[in-house]
């Protein structure tokens, strides 16, 4: 009964399609390509954005946008390294506070735009500027950080083979995935978030608490922004202000790609996946072709987030002039 | 469940109504335009906090504070534009906010069964799977329905659900409201669809101006009473006016249509009809809301698209298949909403009177200041709109005339035939009895008019000929002598 061809799954096919014509290709053009090692290194090398893009998954199926997510994985970078640098805190509560205080930062914003009823894009912008700020407040100079705590984690991992492992911040990225898909597909807030950004006033009056939801998903945001963040410590063992700038449109990149309508209620955590690994397999595929510069990866990023739009633009108008009466 | 009965007082959309629904019965809730239908349904519903009386649902005293509140107890209401998310399933849809869980996670399983049960209630077979914007608005509207059972409702309210399905479908409708009722469900069922109330309900209640005027069984009440009831005028109180407008009429019927339209009709919209309009010819529509009045009008001006028919113009086959054309065409159209649709409030008289004669020649061709003052300069006069001056912002001036305002808009394209929709709505009488004087003039001078109303008097003395719709069919024509307010009033009420 349940049809896979549908309408409404056409961006994520498209999605999927793409991922496995340019994997197959760099495959056919680069020997070595095709083998778990660049698997696991698509996904521990691509770790923050993806945990960033699955929070910014839930904002936009809400119909929503947060640009606030760069900022606060730079903010996250600086205030762990401070904490554990200068205050000799132990990292893992040092993280713990990130996670709470980005957490909490999305929260506002989301008390914002819904008591306010605020648009995101300006409420999230100003948060944007607003943690920028707080991580220069917090350190102008980029500070690194060394502690055997992180020097532990680093080297953690799960083998996957006898020379493969599946390093700590692949596995973050991992476990955000699965429990992002529960959270969409098997819990009534992720229906929730379907429901208001597919028409929250409909939602509404079908006894959706649209409020609560839309300060959740904000929340939720916040919280993965500052778990990339953490994730991008492990990566380069050093805090910096500076870090991350514009990471929030390389995430809305990889959902849009990933095949989440802008306009809200369709898509999958799935194809935020599939989106973010489409980034990263080709910044890989021009590193394996020679020391071609990120510029390449940027322009393909570019073109293919136009072909995603365009192709959405003819999905989404289509059924809206069957049903205007 | 006994029964609910409701009552409240002092409000000022609603004064003191009574309103009684049994259990097993459908209960047609009737009125014109403001009439007080939808606050009554909201003030059940818990949108509006009521004022001062009481509900009794079950004859226990409830007070539901909002939509939800109301569904717990039993009140579901399937609005008229249907309340669903369109890009999820049928069966989410239906499900949204109660899924069932098993160990804090959604039992899709579970969830599909009781779907399929609530559809199955009213024998409805569905993919549960469709995104509901996949569906037919009927089938979507089967699907809000489904949803409002699955609360175990008691009463179940339907605004206006048939303003937008097809006979068949509305046949379908009633299928299940039937099965329904002999559920034990109580149904409000709130049309103005004349017919639809006879072929489906038990009982009517009328309201007029937020006041109840009766409780009726369907069966007892003649269709021609109901009119009178819901207009507020028995039959034997219309007075006869003024004819003298109508003298013409004999003349005119042997000349040449200026515009003819052929089994002009909209799937969804009007039933497929014939009009005629004479230059020098004012043709009226009259009918209650919801008849077609607008819709027809629509038609003719390429607004929306028929389905079926052809409308010729002095004898010429016209696509007028835009509102571009139309104008092109030389027609113009007045619309009911003076204030959404018509004026542009900031911008002065001038520049309100020459916007359309401006938007024809383009923005390059620039009408030459001298020429715009003339224009507006004559208008005003030919018109007698009361304005400090042509440079006064439009909404300084009173509704009446920022009516003359819009017409001298139209005037100014010189069109052959202009349509009036609710020309005299909110405006006070002294400037009703000018834009129907000016009405008159303009027909002397050989212009073509179709006049919209939903005042009958208006109508009667404006018009030479005057086509009644009922339920979006034509279902009579009078002219000259025939046109009075009671024929008008039997032949909307009338079977055929």
């Amino acid at each position: 009964m349940k049809q896979i061809f549908t309408r409404k799954n056409l961006p994520i096919l498209a999605t999927t399609f793409v991922l496995v014509l340019l994997f197959g290709t760099f495959s056919v053009l680069f020997d070595n390509f095709l083998s778990l090692r660049v698997v696991t290194d698509l996904f521990a090398s691509n770790a923050h954005v993806g945990v960033v893009a699955i929070g910014m998954t839930f904002v936009i199926l809400s119909g929503g946008i947060d640009l606030s997510v760069g900022s606060v994985v730079g903010f996250t970078t600086i205030f762990v390294a401070t904490l554990v640098g200068k205050h000799e805190m132990h990292p893992a509560l040092a993280i713990l506070l990130a996670l709470l205080v980005g957490s909490a930062f999305g929260a506002g914003m989301g008390i914002f735009i819904q008591v306010y009823q605020l648009p995101p894009f300006l409420v999230t912008l100003a948060g944007m500027f607003f943690a920028r700020g707080m991580a220069f407040v917090v350190s102008k100079q980029s500070l690194e950080i060394n502690h055997r705590f992180y020097s532990a984690v680093i080297d953690a991992g799960i083998p996957l083979t006898d020379k493969v492992i599946l390093r700590a911040p692949a596995c973050i990225f991992v476990a955000v995935f699965v429990v992002a898909l529960v959270l969409a597909h098997f819990s009534r807030f992720g229906r929730n978030v379907y429901a208001v950004g597919g028409n929250a006033a409909s939602s509404l009056l079908m006894g959706v608490p649209v409020g609560r939801t839309r300060i959740w998903i904000y929340t939720l945001s916040g919280f993965c922004a500052a778990l990339g963040g953490v994730v991008f410590t492990f990566r380069t063992q050093a805090g910096n202000a500076t870090n991350a700038f514009g990471l929030e449109l390389d995430a809305i990149a990889a959902v849009v790609i990933g095949g989440t309508l802008l306009s809200g209620g369709v898509g999958y955590v799935a194809g935020t996946l599939m989106g973010v690994l489409i980034y990263g397999t080709i910044l890989t595929g021009i590193r394996f072709y020679g020391n071609l510069d990120s510029s390449w990866q940027r322009m393909a990023i570019g073109a293919l987030l136009l072909v995603f739009i365009v192709i959405q633009r003819l999905l989404t108008r289509a059924p809206a002039r069957e049903h205007s009466h | 469940m006994s029964g609910i009965s409701k009552a409240f007082r002092g409000v000022q959309a609603l004064k003191g109504v009574d309103f009684t629904v049994r259990a097993g019965e459908i209960h047609a809730l009737m009125g014109e335009n403001g009439a007080g239908k939808s606050t009554l349904i909201k003030v059940l519903t818990g949108v509006h906090p009521r004022d001062c009386g009481e509900v009794l649902l079950a004859g226990q005293s409830v007070s539901p504070q909002a939509p939800r509140e109301a569904e717990e107890l039993g009140i579901s209401t399937v609005y008229q534009e249907i309340n669903l998310i369109p890009e999820l399933s049928v069966a989410e849809n239906i499900m949204l906010g109660r899924q069932p869980r098993r160990f804090g996670f959604i039992d899709w399983k579970e969830l599909h069964a009781r779907a399929r049960r609530a559809l199955q209630r009213l024998e409805i077979d569905l993919n549960l799977h469709l995104s509901v914007s996949s569906c037919s608005l009927a089938l979507q509207q089967m699907v809000a329905i489904a949803r409002a059972l699955d609360v175990n409702a008691k009463l179940l309210i339907l605004d206006e659900p048939t303003s937008s399905l097809d006979e068949h479908e509305v046949a379908e409708l009633f299928k299940v409201m039937r099965r329904l009722r002999e559920q034990g469900l109580g149904l409000v069922f709130v049309t103005h669809f004349m017919d639809q109330v006879y072929a489906v309900s038990d009982r009517i209640t009328v309201l007029r101006n937020g006041e109840l005027v009766g409780e009726f069984k369907t069966a007892e009440l003649p269709k021609l009473q109901l009119v009178g009831k819901m207009l507020g005028r028995e039959l034997s109180a219309v007075e006869k006016v003024g004819d003298t407008m109508t003298l013409s009429a004999d003349e005119n019927t042997t000349r040449d249509p200026f515009l003819a339209a052929k089994q002009l009709g909209r799937k969804g919209g009007v039933e497929p009809l014939d009009l005629e309009i004479r230059k020098g010819e004012v043709v009226g529509l009259a009918g209650l809301l919801g008849s077609g009045r607008t819709e027809t009008a629509r038609l003719l001006f390429g607004a929306d698209r028929r389905t079926s028919g052809s409308i010729t113009l002095d004898g010429r086959a016209a696509a007028l298949s835009s509102p571009a054309k139309a104008i092109g065409a030389g027609i113009a159209f007045c619309s009911e909403d003076r204030k959404s649709e018509g004026i542009v409030p900031s911008l002065s008289v001038r520049e309100n009177i020459i916007l359309a004669m401006q938007a024809g020649r383009g923005i390059l061709r620039l009408l030459p200041r001298r020429k715009q003052e003339e224009l507006a300069a004559h208008y005003i006069n030919a018109l007698r709109i009361k304005t400090p001056s042509p440079e006064t912002p439009i909404q300084n001036l009173s509704g009446g005339n920022q009516q003359k305002v819009l017409l001298a808009r139209w005037l100014c394209l010189q069109p052959k035939l202009i349509i009036l929709d609710e020309p005299t709505r909110g405006i006070d009488v002294g400037a009703k009895a000018e834009i129907e004087k000016l009405v008159d003039s303009l027909r002397r001078e050989g212009m073509a008019i179709l006049f919209i109303s939903s005042e009958l008097e208006e109508v009667v003395r404006a018009s030479q000929r005057v086509l009644v719709l009922r339920d979006r069919k034509k279902v009579g024509e009078l002219s000259g002598e025939q046109i009075n307010e009671d024929r008008i009033m039997e032949m909307i009420a009338s079977h055929e």
